[in-house]
């Protein structure tokens, strides 16, 4: 519906109007159960619902995610539809050709679910486990810190600086990732850090 | 209205059903025991964006899997509706000679769910299509024959025939979501709500605020599209130039049922499918697609005599 | 944005320039388009190109790509000239009365202090005049020739409506036109709004550009009102939150910065960090600088972050040059002098300029980890692909480490929005095979090199050894608990001076405000200006009360808002001199003659009296600068400088090439073209339907734009013979690539200085991995040069050939 049409309705309280419909407010009056062989089956039935924010600009639009399982009972939860919600200031159940595709982002074919390493001069990446590719990259940074890493300039003052390790952080992950990366990087002494606020 | 509320996911009553059949294709259906409110879409085309969001959640709604095509010098993409895009932007640049200025024309094509509609009248299928009380138009895959009579039917070259599933394929209205009360998947998404949903009283109490804003920007033409020819649709469009609404990627300015379907309409009615046989109503499919699509003045007086008395 | 996407519903008058929020963040531009439905608001589009936001505009005009100075610098001339200045604010408001050094001048394009051969300038004259009571110097009736006021006004005189037409390629008219819509919201009872993005940062003078459309929103008061505003339209879901938390080269979490070598320790750091008010009675909130510092060096190291080493001061790295930006980071990589490096959801092959030289210099590198969702051509940079990637594997050497991490969907967390909005979101998915949280990744990098230094030491293990670490599961931080860290906990118990039995901040809490953060050590905050987001009342960034009181489109109680939950920064100047709205009808809050109340936070001390107290609170001036003084390395006003690659030289100033300052790397000066060898004017984008890189490993995406474009005029492909959807080959001096051609209206040439210029637009989003059609894309061609603040690349400007081409596959 329009905004126009819409400001009263959406004056509600947080989290009203998950469960209900508006089927009423269409004019239908008392329903009769009866559905049409046209009529697609309703495809959310029995979906689990979870508010989260469009990963893409930053408008962040309000979502909601409908999968099949719910990760609150421990099951295996797989997304089968997004959809903006309505509840959200911002956007109020809009979404962008982007925002309106998330789920084909959620289900890419080149979703990346292994570790990988490409060896010097191959041409193929190969499968590894999380403990090879973590060890071998604390081993990787730690050997360039041990030999690059400046303690002192050369008028002598503490500068703790290590350049030649550089680290671009990413743009849509969020505060807390941010914030535990910061930590990380900062405290190893990078200073060739940066992230997408200009691209 | 529908999209104050998110989605239901718990199980709900249907708003609507077969009984509310107002009309069903090559076949008739008992008098609905109640009257819907009319629904429909409005697309106000003054406030498009051409963002194709529409598009994208008509693909994702409907689980429709389109082809990864070409550019062709265009921002329109499909090239056309196609069996799995129900909906697209259809983009047009024109100099308004009054005032010189560029004007991007951007229409969002799909279709218009005609009270009269033209689809449902060629088709020879029992059922393949139907009309609902509250304006839906709506396909029914098992029972379609692919033969493409309504193609041939349709005013605004809305079908599309698979040739993987020969089947025909058109926008439902959503006619999914709007039984659990919700809006069409585009209107929902429409991030300018440009494409807005209701019912038609609604919608159009809404246009006539959109008019009149148009106007005080100096649109003199401004106006809505409901044409008439088609009995008024349940897709209608505010245009700045309502006075041409050729100008935007071609909608008809008349749009009215070929009198030739309006003709077939007649034999139907009359012979009725099971008695003309299958062999006889393929003839006249094969008549009607292969021969010369051009309406003859005989053709107008044929149907004229057809179609009178037609009940209603 | 100083105010918020809802917030534009107030505006009168929205101006598109230097963006297209139509087409990159059309959610957001509902709110344009409800101002135009609910109050007749218009809105005016300034851009090279006829954009989707000038589908819907009332008055398009067209300007060439990287004049923006020049024609925001004739419109704030023709608000002058025309007496439409919003008097009582820019008299009270602004820095319009201070005096300015006589040292200070002005010509031919350079400020005074330039030096050639450093590229830089001595800045110590662009400063006020102090006077005997250590306070600025003013004349409030502005008739000082050496006032803010007239040296702007000098500064200015030269755009003319016609040397404005001359360089930015505006027909008089419709330059003339957008100056008056423009004007008329001088007056009090108007708003106007502006809405930029990349299309004013991505220059050589981008922040310039920005400052440009700063001022003239100060001279007609819309900063701090209802519908006003600078809204800089962010780009990623959360770079406004990783910029907050400065995950840059010299910035540490809440816009404080890294310390330099010659800031020895931490009283010399400071030294410079005093901000001292400039005029009597101003708040200069930026005085409480030590004692965020010292609160973020104890959320960093903890106890052993003490009074006795300096909170840990030498933890901190030191920077021996500005910035360690993107451009150096991969010029020196480009030089062999990097050994690793990390991409965390970023495709920088693609996403940074001259793209062969980016291949050269990871090729260079020893290792490289990405860390992303999906894949991206920079963790194949190895990987040959034809035409689209032309390399040998066999000849690159570099250790490719790539690993799979979660999306959006998985994951839980806030995440800030260009309206500084922090809105938690909850994951609602099982992440595909063994892919992993960032948080989780990280966490395990930073273990593991900690164990390694325990086991084998080496060099300066310290600041690693002592990273506070008190997650519950050291391996594997919640996100909660990061989320506390950032907002502040009490260290240690402090009691009231006054009453020591009153107890101030208990040990263990979190902290409530960033105004009780401390610089003795008894508090940390990760990020101060976050403080308030997680208190002892809960996750603030988790609340959904959507209600919005008399509909101001503030909506407070909807998660929380940076800084203190402040829906609109420098919400006092949106008062008069008096404390009472200049608007009532845009009301957002008021003095009552002891406080200031209303639907905002204030962004002042409740009790600071309106007659004394400046708005602007983080200056030390307590106004806000239309003279900028020695803060922006190329210069305190803006000056029209040409893009590195333009299509005519400067006619203000045919000496300069470029942005004098802005700094450009040996090498890289060489490889900008001329305008006779690549005569069209250049410009990349994103379009509606992608974004960046991502949506590539889309279907749906890559269906409704499926195939690499470029897009030029009716006259230029009459010129060259190009055909609608036929390809074409463009190339600058830095690379070729081949594309279709969309041939457009929306594209004219501009007479520019005489001369037509033709706009090559160039589209970004194709690679050679993913769902979509492989492609080339503009950064192939773009040229290595960045602004001179703050080294955003300019992508926006540049030129190049075009040719048609047959023979495709």
């Amino acid at each position: 519906m329009n905004m126009e049409l819409s400001r009263r309705a959406f004056m509600r309280g947080a989290g009203a109007g998950l469960a209900g419909t508006a089927m009423g407010a269409l004019g239908f009056g008392d329903i009769e159960a009866a559905h049409a062989s046209s009529i697609r089956a309703y495809k959310l039935l029995g979906t689990t619902e979870t508010r989260n924010t469009c990963t893409y600009c930053s408008v962040a639009c309000g979502i909601i995610t409908y999968a099949k399982g719910d990760l609150a009972k421990g099951e295996k939860a797989t997304i089968i539809h997004i959809e903006g919600d309505v509840d959200h200031p911002t956007n109020r159940g809009t979404l962008c050709p982007k925002g309106a595709a998330l789920l084909d982002y959620v289900h890419s074919e080149t979703r990346l679910t292994q570790p990988k390493v490409r060896k010097p001069g191959s041409d193929r990446f190969e499968t590894v486990s999380w403990d090879y590719a973590l060890d071998r990259i604390a081993r990787l940074m730690k050997d360039d810190r041990d030999r690059n890493l400046v303690e002192k300039n050369n008028d002598g003052v503490t500068v703790n600086r290590w350049t030649t390790t550089g680290f671009l952080a990413a743009s849509a992950t969020t505060n807390e990732t941010a914030w535990l990366t910061y930590k990380v990087v900062r405290s190893a002494g990078m200073v060739v850090f940066d992230n997408q606020a200009r691209v | 209205m529908t999209i104050t509320v998110n989605p239901p996911v718990a199980a709900t009553a249907p708003a609507y059903g077969e009984q509310d059949l107002l009309r069903r294709s090559a076949s008739s259906v008992p008098a609905p025991g109640r009257q819907l409110e009319a629904v429909s879409k409005l697309i106000d085309v003054s406030k498009c964006i051409g963002c194709k969001a529409c598009q994208s959640a008509c693909l994702e709604w409907n689980n429709l899997k389109e082809e990864i095509g070409v550019n062709t010098g265009t921002y329109q993409n499909p090239h056309d509706l196609t069996p799995n895009t129900w909906t697209l932007m259809k983009f047009t640049e024109w100099v308004n000679p009054q005032t010189d200025n560029l004007e991007w024309l951007i229409r969002k094509d799909g279709c218009m769910h005609c009270a009269d509609p033209g689809c449902l009248k060629a088709c020879p299928s029992p059922g393949a299509i139907v009309q609902y009380t509250n304006g839906i138009v709506d396909f029914d895959r098992e029972k379609c024959i692919g033969c493409g009579y309504c193609v041939k039917g349709c005013p605004f070259n809305i079908p599309r025939i698979s040739n993987v599933t020969h089947k025909a394929y058109k926008c439902s209205l959503c006619s999914d979501r709007v039984a659990v009360g919700q809006g069409p998947a585009c209107a929902k998404a429409c991030p300018t709500k440009a494409i807005v949903f209701g019912t038609k009283e609604q919608m159009k109490a809404h246009a006539d605020k959109r008019i009149a804003d148009l106007k005080s920007r100096g649109f003199d033409k401004a106006g809505l599209y409901d044409p008439p020819g088609v009995g008024g649709t349940h897709v209608m469009y505010v245009l700045h130039h309502a006075d041409q609404p050729s100008l935007y990627a071609g909608l008809p300015d008349n749009p009215r049922i070929s009198p030739i379907v309006e003709a077939w309409k007649g034999v139907t009615k009359y012979a009725g499918f099971a008695v003309i046989g299958l062999a006889a109503a393929f003839g006249f499919v094969h008549h009607l697609v292969a021969g010369p699509n051009k309406v003859t003045e005989h053709d107008e007086e044929e149907a004229a005599r057809l179609t009178e008395g037609r009940s209603p | 944005m100083t105010n918020s996407w809802t917030d534009i519903r107030n505006t009168d008058l929205v101006v598109i320039m230097g963006g297209n929020a139509a087409e990159a963040h059309p959610c957001g531009f509902k709110w344009v388009t409800e101002a135009k439905a609910n109050r007749g608001a218009k809105l005016i589009v300034v851009d090279p190109r006829f954009t989707r936001s000038a589908a819907v505009a009332d008055f398009y005009a067209p300007v060439r790509q990287g004049t923006d100075i020049a024609f925001l610098l004739g419109v704030i001339r023709h608000c002058i000239e025309t007496d439409k200045v919003q008097w009582e604010y820019v008299k009270n408001f602004t820095n319009a009365s201070y005096l300015v050094k006589d040292g200070f001048a002005y010509s031919d394009g350079l400020f005074v202090g330039y030096d050639e051969q450093k590229r830089d300038y001595n800045r110590t004259d662009w400063e006020y005049k102090i006077g005997a009571d250590g306070f600025v110097e003013t004349d409030p009736t502005l008739q000082d020739p050496r006032c803010v006021w007239n040296l702007l006004k000098e500064h200015i005189a030269v755009y003319t409506p016609e040397m404005v037409e001359r360089i930015c390629g505006t027909p008089k008219a419709k330059y003339l036109k957008v100056c008056e819509m423009i004007a008329e919201t001088s007056s009090p009872q108007k708003a106007m709004t502006s809405m930029y993005a990349l299309g004013w940062t991505q220059h050589s003078k981008g922040s310039q550009n920005i400052r440009g459309m700063a001022m003239l929103q100060l001279i007609l008061g819309n900063i701090g009102i209802r519908g006003g505003g600078m809204n800089a339209l962010r780009g990623h879901s959360n770079i406004q939150g990783l910029t907050d938390i400065g995950l840059m080269s010299n910035l540490i979490p809440g816009y404080m910065t890294l310390p330099v070598e010659r800031e020895v320790d931490r009283s010399t750091y400071m030294s410079t960090r005093g901000f001292k008010p400039l005029r009597p009675n101003q708040t200069s909130f930026w005085q409480n600088y030590g004692k965020f510092f010292v609160s973020f060096q104890k959320a960093m190291w903890g106890p052993a972050a003490t009074k006795e080493n300096d909170f840990a001061y030498q933890y901190l790295p030191k920077l021996d040059v500005p910035a360690y930006d993107v451009l150096r980071a991969f010029e020196l990589m480009h030089q062999g002098k990097m050994t690793g490096y990390f991409c965390q959801g970023f495709n920088p092959l693609l996403a940074f300029p001259n793209r062969a030289k980016l291949t050269a210099a990871l090729a260079k590198l020893k290792f490289l980890v990405t860390m992303d969702p999906l894949e991206t051509e920079t963790a194949r940079f190895w990987e040959n692909h034809g035409e689209h990637n032309e390399v040998d594997p066999t000849a690159i050497q570099t250790e490719v480490i790539q690993l799979p991490t979660t999306c959006f969907a998985e994951d839980e967390g806030a995440v800030v929005n260009s309206g500084r909005w922090l809105q938690w979101h909850w994951p609602g998915a099982t992440p595909p095979g063994e892919a992993k949280t960032d948080v989780w990744i990280m966490a395990q990098i930073h273990l593991r090199l900690k164990a390694l230094y325990a086991k084998e030491g080496g060099k300066f293990p310290d600041a690693i050894r002592d990273l506070t670490w008190n997650y519950k599961d050291r391996e594997d931080p919640h996100p909660a608990e990061l989320a506390k860290e950032l907002n502040g906990y009490v260290v240690e118990t402090v009691a009231d001076p006054s009453d020591p039995a009153k107890v101030l901040l208990e040990k263990g809490k979190q902290v409530a405000a960033f105004a009780l953060l401390r610089d003795d050590g008894t508090t940390a905050a990760g990020c101060w200006i976050y403080t308030g987001c997680f208190t002892e009342a809960g996750n603030m960034m988790a609340r959904r009360d959507n209600s919005d009181p008399d509909a101001t489109g503030a909506y407070p109680k909807w998660t929380f808002s940076w800084p203190a939950n402040r829906r609109i920064l420098y919400n006092r100047a949106s008062a008069d001199m008096n404390g009472k709205a200049w608007d009532p009808t845009r009301k957002l809050i008021e003095w009552d003659g002891s406080r200031w109340s209303g639907y905002d936070v204030p962004d002042i001390a409740p009790t600071a009296k309106p007659d004394q107290v400046g708005p602007f609170i983080m200056n030390p001036e307590g106004t806000s600068r239309l003279f900028s003084r020695g803060m922006m390395r190329d210069g305190p006003f803006p000056v029209h400088y040409e893009p590195f690659e333009a299509p005519i030289a400067n006619v203000i100033a045919p000496r300069i090439r470029g942005n004098p300052v802005a700094r450009v790397f040996r090498g890289d000066m060489e490889q900008f073209g001329e305008a006779r060898e690549f005569p069209y004017a250049a410009t990349s984008y994103r379009l509606t339907e992608h974004f960046h890189y991502w949506t590539k490993n889309n279907h749906i995406n890559s269906v409704l734009q499926p195939e690499f474009f470029v897009e030029i005029s009716e006259e230029l492909a009459k010129e060259k013979g190009i055909r609608p959807g036929g390809w074409v080959r463009v190339w600058s001096k830095r690379g070729s690539i081949k594309a279709k051609a969309v041939v457009t209206k929306r594209i004219r040439p501009l007479i520019c200085d005489g001369k037509p210029v033709h706009i090559v637009g160039i589209p970004l989003h194709w690679g050679f991995i993913g769902a979509a059609k492989k492609g080339f894309g503009p950064n192939s061609l773009t040229p290595y040069v960045g602004d001179a603040n703050i080294e955003t690349p300019e992508y926006k400007a540049f030129l190049v050939d075009i040719e048609p081409i047959s023979g495709v596959a």
